[in-house]
Parts: C-alpha cells; structure tokens; sequence
C-alpha cells in the first residue's frame, strides 16, 4: 500500500494512514511476543540451566505445548513451557492480525475488489489455524 | 545457534526469502536436530523473519500489501493442492528439477535490470488492481509499474504448490516471479516476498504447532535471534544498494538450490 495508490473514501483513510497504522501494530505484536518469550527462556535457565535436552530423537510434547488451551492455562501458572509456546502463538497471530486489519482498512477506503481478495486470505487463514487444532 | 539464527533472520530479511536457508541446515546437519523439530523451528524462524522485518519495512514504503494479498490468493490455493499431492508424488526427482530451475534462476536475477527495463509499461489488469505503487529511492518517490499479473499469479501457484509438496524454496520462488515476471523493483519484491512468506508460514502454524513440532526449548532462540537479525537485515535493505542485493540473493538461492540436488539425490526429501 503506497502514497501512489492512495484512494482515500472520504472516510479520512488511506493507504499511507494505513501503513503506519498496521506498522505500529506489527511492532507491538513482535515486541510482545519476544518479551514473552524472553521471559520463559529466563525462567527455562533458572529451572533447567544445567539440564541441556537432546534433540536429535523427535518426542513430541505433552498437550501443554500443543493444544492451545492448555497453552494458555500453563503460560498463567508460568510454566516455562507454556510461556514460551504463548509467546510464539503471539507471534503467529501477529501476520493474522495485520491481514485482519487489512480487510477493516480496506472497508474505510470503500476498496470492494480488495475487501473480497482479504477476506478470502484471511479465511484460509483462520480455516488452517483452527483446522489443526481440532484434534489435540 | 543463536548467532545461527540472527545470521538467518539477517539473510532472510534482506532477500525475502525467510530464515529458512540457514536455519534447517545447521539445526540437522551440524546439530543433528531431528528433521521434524527442525521443521518447526524453521516455520518459528520464517514467521519471526517475517514480522520482524515486516515491522521496518511497511512504515517505510516498500512491501506493497495490495500485491502481497493479491498474489498470497494464488499461494495458499498451491499450497493446499501441494499438500493433497504430497503422498504421490516422486519428491526426489522434484527437489532435483526445482533445483535446476532454482540455480538457472538465480542467475537470471543475479543480473542487474537496464534503464530501458525499468521503464515497465503496466498491465491493465495491474492498473486495474491498482497494484502500481512507489518506494523510497535516494531520499524521493520512485514510481514503478506492474505488468505480467497473470504470468506472475500463475508462477505464485506453482510456488505454492512446490512449498507445499516439498515444504521448502517458496520465498525464492516469490521474489523470482515478482522480479523477472512482473518487474517490479527488487526491494519492493524482497520486502512483499517478506510479507508473504509470514502470511503462509502462519497457515501451516496450526498443524505443526499442534504435532509437536515446535519445542519451546529449540524455539526459543532461534524466534529471539532471528527477530534481531531480521530487524538489521531490513535496516541494511533500505540503505543498500539493489546491485548488491542482487548478488546476496543469487548466491543464497544458488546455495539452496545446490542444497536441494543434493537432496533429491541422496533422497532426503
């Protein structure tokens, strides 16, 4: 979304408004989410420092690290686990949420074509994400 | 692994292709790290490479979004075909002909665009998608036009469909079909690759997220060093000069094709 193709609604929202708007967005997210990580991986030192763990044999975790409830619930009673997973599910939200904003952004700019063409990433999106989680 | 992983978010940054070049090969041949963690760490390091750099780069004019979501319709489509294909389809001899197209590739891009070149007559399906945008040159505007859209939109599938039965080179893929395709400027098609890359990577999270490929042991460096690699790594893109760029990005998806051959050969895909 550049200056040049800026096609403001009447609405005060253009494509230059937008780009700052989900810049600031975009910083926010990764910000956060480092800080959470950040934070697990401390406590990962304290609890575990000397307890290097191998991974050169794949044993998936338990549901604490891959059902995202559970994710959540673990992450509030700080297990240095959970935390970390939490901090890296913000991540992943983080390109969903600036696809999301794109569709509100293109509705204020009154852009049908490029509502449509969002929304149809955006459901993808969402149907991947949820999909998966089914199972677990 | 985490000066590892600052180098890949640097690199993936600045060429639009993702951590994942440098991230998967150190973890599983000099760490032995089980491929299916290395998987996952390198899907955290895409998506770290992504927002990290995204962050930079869309304040400052370069992604094109109108592009990106365009052209991402085209990729997850690929992609879900890919997946459904995956299961029958010989991936050796795949991985060694998407190599050989890769490395031709990379030449082609290595080589920097004429003045004539530059001057893009836009596709009307371009104007009409209102995808010609301007990036910031040398302190000014610079104008640029789009032409190929269907070229570029049918090389996006393909894309897809390769990543998705192959699970690796999308990212290079992307910045060829927007360089060579669509002519559109290099940065503008690195930083959009960038975007991209995050959107996709995100849609596979689930399910990866979800089998125990993500270990948060594993993850947790290479999300926190990527991200401040990719935010140099995008500082360095805006300063650069494209001539260089052109030639990081050559030898990087030369080395990955290189890396794939290899692969198709010793049958590890």
């Amino acid at each position: 979304m550049q200056a040049a193709t800026n096609h403001a609604g009447g609405s005060g929202w253009n494509d230059e408004r937008v780009d700052r708007v989900v810049g600031l967005l975009l910083r926010i997210g990764v910000l956060i989410s480092a800080g959470v990580v950040l934070a697990g991986g401390i406590l990962y030192l304290i609890q575990h420092g000397s307890d290097p763990r191998g991974y050169r044999v794949f044993r998936p975790g338990g549901v604490a690290v891959r059902g995202l409830p559970a994710i959540v619930r673990g992450a509030w009673h700080l297990d240095y686990r959970s935390l970390i997973q939490f901090g890296l599910l913000l991540l992943i939200a983080t390109p969903v949420a600036r696809v999301a904003f794109c569709v509100a952004a293109f509705a204020l700019e009154r852009d049908r074509t490029y509502v449509v063409i969002t929304l149809i990433v955006l459901a993808v999106l969402l149907a991947s994400l949820i999909g998966s989680q089914t199972g677990v | 692994m985490w000066a590892a992983s600052a180098l890949a978010g640097f690199l993936g940054a600045l060429t639009g292709l993702g951590g994942g070049v440098v991230v998967t090969p150190v973890l599983t041949i000099m760490l032995g790290v089980d491929l299916r963690y290395a998987i996952g760490a390198t899907l955290v390091s895409v998506i770290a490479t992504s927002s990290g750099a995204a962050a930079a780069y869309v304040r400052e004019g370069y992604s094109n979004i109108r592009i990106g979501l365009f052209l991402e319709i085209a990729t997850t489509i690929g992609a879900v075909l890919g997946a459904f294909l995956a299961t029958r389809t010989p991936s050796s001899a795949l991985a060694i002909i998407f190599g050989v197209i890769l490395l031709y590739s990379a030449y082609l891009s290595s080589r920097p665009r004429s003045s004539k070149e530059r001057q893009v007559q836009p596709d009307p399906l371009a104007t009409r998608l209102q995808l010609n945008g301007s990036f910031p040159e040398g302190g000014k505007l610079r104008q640029y036009n789009v032409t190929g859209v269907r070229k570029g939109f049918a090389l996006m599938f393909g894309a897809g469909t390769l990543s998705g039965l192959l699970g690796i080179g999308s990212g290079a893929v992307k910045v060829i079909a927007m360089d060579q395709a669509m002519k559109i400027p290099f940065k503008v098609s690195t930083a959009t690759s960038n975007f991209m890359i995050g959107v996709t990577a995100a849609a596979s999270a689930g399910v990866y997220l979800s089998r125990g490929y993500i270990d948060p042991g594993l993850a947790m460096p290479v999300m926190l060093g990527v991200l401040v690699g990719s935010l140099l790594g995008a500082r360095k893109l805006m300063g650069a000069e494209t001539r260089l760029l052109r030639h990081v990005f050559a030898i990087v998806v030369g080395a990955l094709a290189l890396e794939m051959i290899w692969h198709g050969i010793s049958g590890k895909i």
